[in-house]
């Protein structure tokens, strides 16, 4: 059977109906465009606070610690007795030779290491705030964080301009009302006290870094740690973040110590985000069927309308699947032409929503909405509207082209 | 001995159900090539169906319909759907035209689903069978702007498209003013003349009368069968129709 045919029909049955054609249009039109501002917005959103989170820690950071505990003293010296309440005897020494460590994984990796010493202190400014303490060396760190281009004040190389030199988050010194210049008092773990003065005020966008991670010289912290000479944390990173997994467990396998990835220290929330996304995408493909209901109701009604013809269609020689064809031929120009004029709203939508600002809890900013152009999601969103409108369509058109054409031609004299 | 274009062999049509029907019953029947019969009969006799039977639109229960020589009961949907599209043509009491389509484009219909010519060809045939049916003036007119008898004529222009062997006409002059009756039985006589098969279903006894052959039906069997008064009777009145 022709096709042309076939399309000249379904052309001039659309287009002679032609207010029913716009309302399908317009349902799978909508269907589309919100379905692609929704991806968009959604993604975007996404993307950038994954951005922000992979700048703001190592790729991959090599902990000075294993994944289990190693076999006790204990149990080795007296292994057929069984023994309670021994202690776990597990200290945390700090990384063998870290620079043979370092030297090893620079022969391999694709991206950069630098060593650290992370413990935990006391900032005293009037009140006492407890603070994760980063010793650096500023000019091996810059290659393994964006530190350097997250200084609001100073700069990370100011470290070494004082003793006991610190940088803290923009809102930690919001909160100490510390400038830059002010001297604090640290407190170490041990007990150690120094005083260390406020050379940089950075801001990460990540309020849990900004207010409870400061970052001095690798001796300062092997002081407050009073563990002198320690490197307890290599950080790793990559030229592509995504490869982090694969790195850390290569690293892991090397070294032997716990290799953590951004993903695997994030993992929760990775995890919320892969239940957002299936919800999302539920919702996007319950909008996209809800759309070709309207779809559905056209055909129903043009292939109620057209019994007659169907069966003169039939009687002249038309075969049933050709009849058939007609009805998704209809479908699907209402579907195409639906899908462009989505595409166009989507991108229309997209571009509106990104011309809105709102403020970000996150960054503390005011920020254009994040939204993430993908010709994926016009591709996906059109093609299930194409899908879901000619299924839409297939079971009337199957339903009216069974009709004996001898009942409707009987019916009609 | 002239040569049988249709013919029917102990044909029956029953419906099953709680009240079962026998709509034609064992009905054996021949049709020569360029003869015209009339099949008459009163109302529920069964002489519409045995013409969708005879049209190959409904399938017997039992019996063969058998079209140019060719066995038509084994043959499946989508066969019987080609030898309608290529050997019948169908004329029925209402014209049935796609009423979004011009009278043009109605005569094209067959011939593009057969897919057998070029566009050119085809528009050169529609518009040739549509001026020897008087309506060369209504090539570009849809089927509303067009009176009974032109809709009527532009149907059968539709049914000869594809050239087929056989028209198969049910009641196509029932909805008609008697003017437009004379004119339509008189093309069908022509097409008959002409030499194809015309097999007409009539309650007109009058019109039937100028058939080559009148069989009566009743019950769903043939009653009677009786020879018409043949092409003498309509030469006054019939439109010449040209060889198409």
């Amino acid at each position: 059977m022709a096709s042309n045919l076939l399309f000249n029909i379904a052309w001039t049955h659309v287009t002679t109906r032609v207010r029913q054609t716009l309302v399908g249009m317009a349902g799978v039109a909508m269907g589309v465009g919100f379905t692609i501002m929704m991806a968009g917005l959604m993604q975007g959103s996404q993307i950038d606070f994954l951005r922000q989170l992979v700048d703001t820690m190592p790729h991959v950071t090599v902990q000075d610690e294993r994944r289990t505990a190693p076999p006790q003293p204990a149990d080795q010296e007296y292994g057929a007795v069984q023994m309670s309440n021994v202690a776990n005897v597990n200290n945390r020494p700090g990384i063998r030779y870290p620079e043979s460590v370092m030297a090893s994984l620079r022969s391999w990796i694709p991206g950069d290491v630098a060593p650290s010493v992370k413990t935990t202190a006391i900032i005293d400014h009037g009140g006492r705030i407890g603070v994760t303490l980063i010793g650096i060396d500023p000019r091996q760190e810059i290659k393994v964080s964006k530190l350097a281009s997250q200084m609001r004040e100073g700069r990370i190389t100011d470290l070494a301009r004082a003793p006991n030199a610190i940088i803290i988050g923009q809102a930690l010194a919001e909160k100490l009302a510390v400038k830059t210049g002010n001297s604090v008092a640290l407190i170490g773990g041990q007990g150690t006290e120094v005083s260390s003065t406020v050379v940089g005020i950075f801001r990460s966008g990540l309020k849990r870094v900004d207010e409870g991670q400061i970052y001095t010289m690798i001796g300062t912290a092997q002081v407050m740690m009073g563990q002198s000479g320690i490197i307890n944390e290599l950080r790793l990173r990559l030229n592509d973040p995504l490869s982090a997994e694969k790195v850390a467990a290569q690293v892991e396998g090397q070294t032997g110590y716990k290799s953590v990835s951004w993903e695997e220290a994030n993992s929760d929330l990775l995890s919320s985000f892969a239940v957002r996304d299936f919800i999302v995408f539920t919702v996007m493909g319950a909008m996209l069927l809800t759309s070709s209901f309207a779809t559905y109701n056209i055909i129903s009604t043009i292939t109620n309308e057209k019994r007659q013809d169907i069966a003169i269609m039939k009687s002249l020689g038309m075969r049933e699947t050709s009849v058939r064809r007609i009805f998704i031929i209809e479908a699907a120009i209402i579907g195409v032409v639906g899908t462009f004029f989505g595409w166009i709203l989507g991108y229309s939508l997209c571009y509106s929503w990104s011309q809105i600002t709102i403020y970000n809890t996150l960054t503390g900013t005011t920020v254009p909405i994040s939204i993430y152009y993908s010709p994926m999601h016009y591709i996906v969103a059109g093609g299930i509207s194409l899908l879901c409108c000619t299924g839409a369509a297939f079971f009337p058109a199957r339903k009216a082209t069974r009709v004996h054409p001898v009942e409707i031609i009987r019916g009609a004299s | 001995m002239s040569e049988i274009a249709l013919q029917a062999v102990g044909l029956a049509r029953r419906i099953e159900g709680a009240v079962s029907h026998t709509l034609v019953n064992g009905i054996d029947l021949a049709v020569n090539k360029g003869e015209f019969i009339a099949i008459t009969g009163p109302s529920g006799s069964g002489k519409s169906s045995l013409l969708y039977l005879l049209g190959l639109l409904d399938a017997p229960t039992e019996g063969e319909v058998i079209i140019c020589g060719e066995p038509t009961s084994k043959l499946s949907e989508d066969n019987r759907a080609h030898v309608r599209l290529t050997k019948c043509g169908f004329v029925f009491q209402f014209h049935f035209l796609l009423p979004e389509f011009t009278s043009l484009e109605n005569v094209l219909l067959p011939m593009r689903a057969a897919g057998k010519m070029s566009e050119k060809e085809m528009r050169e045939r529609g518009l040739e069978l549509l001026a020897s049916l008087g309506l060369k003036d209504h090539a570009n007119k849809r089927p509303n702007q067009l009176s009974g008898g032109q809709r009527q004529r532009v149907a059968i222009a539709r049914a000869l498209s594809n050239r087929p062997e056989i028209i198969v006409a049910d009641e196509p002059t029932g909805a008609l003013d008697t003017a437009s009756t004379e004119q339509v039985f008189g093309i069908l006589r022509e097409i008959a003349d002409q030499g194809r098969t015309v097999v007409v279903v009539t309650h007109d006894p009058a019109l039937a009368a100028r058939a080559d052959r009148r069989v009566h039906i009743v019950d769903g069997k043939i009653h009677e069968t009786f020879a018409g008064k043949g092409k003498a009777e309509l030469e006054a009145a019939a439109p010449t129709v040209s060889r198409v």
